[in-house]
């Protein structure tokens, strides 16, 4: 039976499906990363993830434009991401601690919304399948990956851009001087206070988009709590791929492809326990983690707030 | 609350009272004085619309205040999934006095067992379960859901034409198992050779991993699917993409995909709570146990009337129906 | 007039406002239920009624009171292996996974071995499910030390692989024999022998864990400041480098510092089955067994200044807070997603209010060297370096 693993539609099937889970761990993975590369931990992406996702659904539900949703959701990511820069940045509160506050609040809030504002639940008309002329044609790899969702290209165009902005430009070195030592970015002029801001509120946009791409995009549907802690492993994929973009998509694949995995074996009735199929993800990446050999050390000032001497 | 409670002692004081001065009539007394409205309070370990386990008590209780208006009021405490928390909603409601308090979560059991005797004049009732640890004031309410499952099991085994059927279960414990369980038997009694694949996600909530577990199903060959928990909306999302009959339990699941949706398990919880109001007004204040199944209406299987289905499914599931009702079909 | 400045009136101003600032938390915890008002009043609640409700419901009366303190002891015990982890500078969140672990190992003990003695049996049970939570705690230590594995990623991983063993265990291995013939099959375990649980303190829902739990406060207290191992797991937390050209073995105290921090919330979940339910049972969530004791815990430390005797009160003051708002939810009938809202806004708001008492502290140091300055120096020429400010 472990044979008809290898079949050609159970490995299209594994890498499809991934591809479909990876896309709110990439957005909100990358937003993550942003913000520790600048020395900032978001534990509350959970939260953001769950008022993106309500905010994008409501909008659709009740206008019917795609591109308003994804607008609100960003300006309601946005709000979230200056609450936890304020909070941490200017007042320099534990960063851990501020994060799971603001989990808990968005996901009372996005609930809370969601019973007194609708109330039902329902599906809507999300983000179609976009297929892309002519490479969605290829056999099989068409069929991966060119018949998917917009925000599901978005959120993989995201990973080069992101290594182009964090590696190739100006602000991605304050970024990460600011990150590693902000003392002496400070001192070379940069503003530790700015760029922090604006890490934090990209991470907010980003994780809120996460959220929507599962509610009018992949789910096309809202439930309460409906994110099922995908926002603290999209914080633990940023470590796992060192803070790097690429390092990110590797991880947010692996979980992704395994986690779909699990799901053949289970459909094809190989014989183990699901809940020893449903850990395989959660297993295979800390052994892949504890095996691979080039780990990147954090950011140095991860976490730790910064005053302005003198 | 507190008001009301003050009016509601002084009402009674004032019957008793009254009750005393009045010259001796033949008995037909009942102990519960009749003219107050019946309080009932809830705790349920989920929200009350998961479209699923929770809403399915909400409905019940909706339906019972149509039907009672004024006599009835009632409050609830959701997502007392923390025992403790639950334990302590409980004792509070019993506290304030409310007449009835439903525990509907079978983890809430422990808790029961503890309060229920320190509030002898409280009727309470545990669901899902059959267990009133002999308490003369607990009772016990489950649903049969094996045997919604069977007959679903039934009509999807005569709508398959692949003869691959998929099951999205959420853990592989309680109502979920029993009513997967009744679905596999309900398949292979009318068609031994289909192919049913269960996958349990692990999970009651995680949308995204029931709408993957959907997809493949799908891609597997399946083109019937049914599946348990509130995150299945994920799944039956991807049934309706699809064009795959989907078969739905706890809750009327019509509205949400009227395309595929051919029948739905649905709980009426209010079948029994009748039974229990008017054991109450008999003094009688538990150790029943309750089955919401075909035979009392307590479960209605639901069809989709807007699907046309073909007669030969409807009179399968009919008589199906019928036997269980009967004992003359028996579910392994 | 030195004199005079050296016994002006700073020294009583310092006291008013050095305890101001030990009760910022509280101050903080009442502007968040300010504008959980608002929500309250937008909801058509009175917040009047709802936050005597609160109060009510964790402070007034005996038996409100002891559910208090029964919340509290999960969160005491996880606030201290907080001490510990944040101690030795690593982020311990896997207090949920270790719950589990740790009561499931304990639970395990005390329905195989139905004989013994019951202080006996307690006693083992402790061991087993401090163990259970120091092997799911160190693993992510030994992650950390010698892989260079982040305990974030590791201890949230963890989290949701310890919730998937707890599942199959209670429904297959050790899932209570009446449950596996009944048509309910309840993931639950049989009930722990009634020599086994841990006796109550009054006739409420307390049991003597709070007593241990005070007990172990006290301890982790002394260990950290008075042991050596305490000393060098500080010492590791504050600078690795020196550390190790001190000579203490960096690999091995990260390591220790998750392992006891694991102990605890491991010690919390068998107190949880030990003393509160008498048996395991699960609704497939982490949350449902621990409720959310894993976060709370890390909540009540920082509440509790990361200080293992000032958590004691911290814990009790939260787990009032969680108590009395599930009482006011019962009594307003609001939905409970405005309950988690507000214990964010709670969170929120007291983590920042440390700004504040921090600003304040460091006025009063400034205060403090002002007339340090002033007064005379006791030996001449003490102060010839220093310009008067």
């Amino acid at each position: 039976m472990i044979s008809d693993l290898f079949t050609a539609t159970v490995l299209i099937g594994i890498i499809s499906s991934g591809i479909r889970l990876a896309t709110p761990y990439l957005f909100a993975g990358i937003g993550e990363m942003f913000g520790q590369r600048s020395g900032v931990l978001n534990l509350g992406v959970e939260g953001q993830m769950l008022l993106g996702a309500f905010t994008a659904y409501f909008v659709v539900l009740r206008t019917g434009n795609l591109f308003l949703a994804v607008l609100a959701a960003i300006a309601v990511g946005a709000l979230m991401g200056l609450a936890m820069g304020f909070v941490t940045i200017r007042l320099q509160a534990t960063q851990g601690i501020a994060g799971i506050g603001f989990y808990l609040f968005g996901m009372g809030m996005s609930n809370l919304l969601f019973q007194k504002l609708i109330g039902v639940v329902e599906n809507i008309n999300g983000f179609p399948i976009l297929k892309i002329p002519l490479l969605g044609d290829i056999p099989v790899i068409g069929e991966i990956f060119f018949q998917q969702n917009l925000l599901v290209y978005l959120a993989f165009l995201l990973i080069p851009v992101a290594w182009f902005i964090l590696n190739k430009t100006t602000l991605g070195l304050k970024i990460r001087a600011v990150g590693e030592n902000p003392e002496a970015a400070d001192s070379l002029g940069v503003s530790v206070v700015r760029v922090r801001y604006f890490t934090v509120v990209l991470g907010g946009i980003l994780s809120s988009i996460a959220g929507a791409s599962l509610s009018v995009a992949l789910l096309n549907v809202f439930q309460q709590n409906m994110t099922a802690g995908q926002g603290f492993i999209a914080v633990a994929l940023v470590y796992f791929g060192s803070w790097r973009p690429f390092g990110i998509l590797a991880g947010a694949l692996l979980f992704s492809m395994v986690n779909a995995l699990q799901l053949w074996i289970q459909v094809l009735g190989i014989p183990i326990p699901s809940e020893l199929a449903v850990m395989m993800p959660y297993i295979l990446t800390i052994v892949v983690l504890a095996l691979s050999l080039s780990k990147g050390k954090g950011p140095s000032a991860l976490t730790k707030a910064f005053e302005r001497e003198g | 609350m507190k008001n009301l409670y003050k009016v509601l002692s002084v009402l009674l004081v004032l019957g008793l009272v009254l009750a005393g001065c009045t010259p001796a009539e033949p008995e037909t007394s009942e102990p519960v004085v009749e003219d107050k409205p019946l309080r009932i309070a809830i705790v349920t370990p989920s929200n009350i619309n998961d479209l699923a386990f929770s809403q399915s008590i909400s409905d019940a209780m909706i339906t019972l205040k149509a039907e009672m208006g004024d006599k009835l009021q009632y409050d609830y405490s959701e997502n007392m999934f923390v025992v403790d928390d639950a334990a302590a909603a409980i004792r509070d409601y019993a506290q304030k006095g409310y007449d009835i308090v439903i525990a509907h979560g079978s983890q809430y059991g422990s808790s029961l067992q503890e309060i229920a005797p320190d509030f002898p004049e409280t009727v309470f009732a545990w669901g899902t379960t059959v267990d009133t640890f002999g308490q003369p004031n607990i009772h016990a309410y489950e649903a049969a859901s094996d045997q919604g499952g069977f007959v679903n099991g039934v009509m999807a085994a005569m709508l398959t034409k692949t003869k691959v059927i998929g099951v999205v279960g959420p853990i592989e414990t309680g109502d979920a198992k029993l009513y997967i369980d009744g679905f596999v038997a309900g398949v292979h009694s009318v068609d031994p050779t289909i192919d049913v694949r269960v996958t349990y996600i692990g999970s009651f909530s995680d949308v995204a991993l029931a709408s993957e577990a959907a997809t493949t199903h799908l891609s597997a060959g399946a083109d019937v699917l049914t599946g348990s928990a509130q995150m299945v909306i994920g799944a039956i999302g991807k049934a309706q993409e699809a064009g795959a009959y989907w078969f739905g339990t706890q809750a009327d699941q019509t509205s949400f995909a009227p395309d595929v949706v051919v029948a739905s398990q649905v709980y009426h919880w209010e079948v029994i709570f009748r039974e229990i109001f008017a054991l109450r007004g008999e003094g009688v204040l538990g150790g029943k146990t309750f089955s919401a199944n075909l035979k009392n209406g307590g479960q209605v299987i639901k069809i989709n009337e807007g699907l046309n289905l073909d007669q030969a499914v409807l009179d399968k599931a009919n008589e199906t129906i019928q036997g269980i009702i009967d004992g003359t079909v028996t579910i392994p | 007039m030195s004199q005079s400045t050296k016994n002006s009136s700073s020294p009583p101003k310092f006291r008013l406002s050095a305890i101001f600032d030990a009760l910022m938390p509280v101050f903080a915890t009442v502007a968040a239920l300010l504008v959980g008002a608002i929500f309250l009043l937008l909801l058509g609640a009175n917040p009047l009624t709802a936050y005597s409700a609160l109060i009510d419901g964790a402070f007034g009366s005996f038996n409100a009171f002891a559910e208090t303190l029964v919340k509290s002891i999960p969160l005491l015990l996880i606030g201290l292996g907080t001490c510990i982890a944040y101690r030795g500078s690593v982020t311990n969140i896997g207090g949920e996974g270790q719950m589990i672990v740790g009561a499931l190992l304990s639970t395990w003990i005390g329905l195989s071995f139905t004989n013994l003695p019951g202080w006996l049996m307690i006693i083992i049970a402790m061991l087993a499910g401090s163990l259970g939570g120091a092997i799911w705690g160190g693993l992510p230590g030994v992650l950390k030390a010698y892989f260079n594995v982040n305990e974030i990623l590791s201890t949230v991983m963890m989290n949701a692989i310890a919730v998937q063993i707890m599942n199959y265990m209670l429904r297959g291995p050790m899932i209570d024999p009446v449950q596996a013939q009944a048509s309910s099959q309840i993931p639950q375990t049989a009930r722990l022998e009634v020599a086994y649980r841990l006796p109550r303190l009054a006739p409420t829902r307390l049991h003597i864990g709070l007593l241990i739990a005070i007990l172990l406060a006290v301890a982790v207290y002394i260990l950290l400041w008075r042991t050596t191992l305490g000393y060098r797991i500080r010492a590791v937390g504050q600078n690795q480098a020196a550390s190790k050209y001190g000579g203490i073995d960096v690999k091995k105290h990260i390591v220790l510092a998750l392992l006891l921090s694991g102990a605890f919330a491991g010690l919390a979940g068998m107190m949880q089955v030990y003393g509160v339910n008498y048996r395991m049972i699960t609704d497939g969530s982490s949350t449902g067994f621990t409720g959310n004791a894993g976060f709370n815990g890390i909540v009540a430390a920082l509440f509790g200044q990361l200080h293992p005797i000032i958590t004691i009160p911290a814990s009790i003051l939260f787990g009032g807070l969680l108590v009395g708002a599930n009482a006011m939810q019962r009594v307003v009938q609001v939905p409970s997603a405005l309950i988690t809202g507000l214990n964010g806004l709670v969170v929120v708001f007291v983590v920042s209010s440390e700004y504040f008492r921090k600003r304040n502290q460091r006025r009063r140091m400034a205060a403090m060297e002002a007339d340090h300055d002033n007064a005379p120096p006791d030996h001449p020429g003490e102060n010839l370096e220093e310009v008067p400010a």
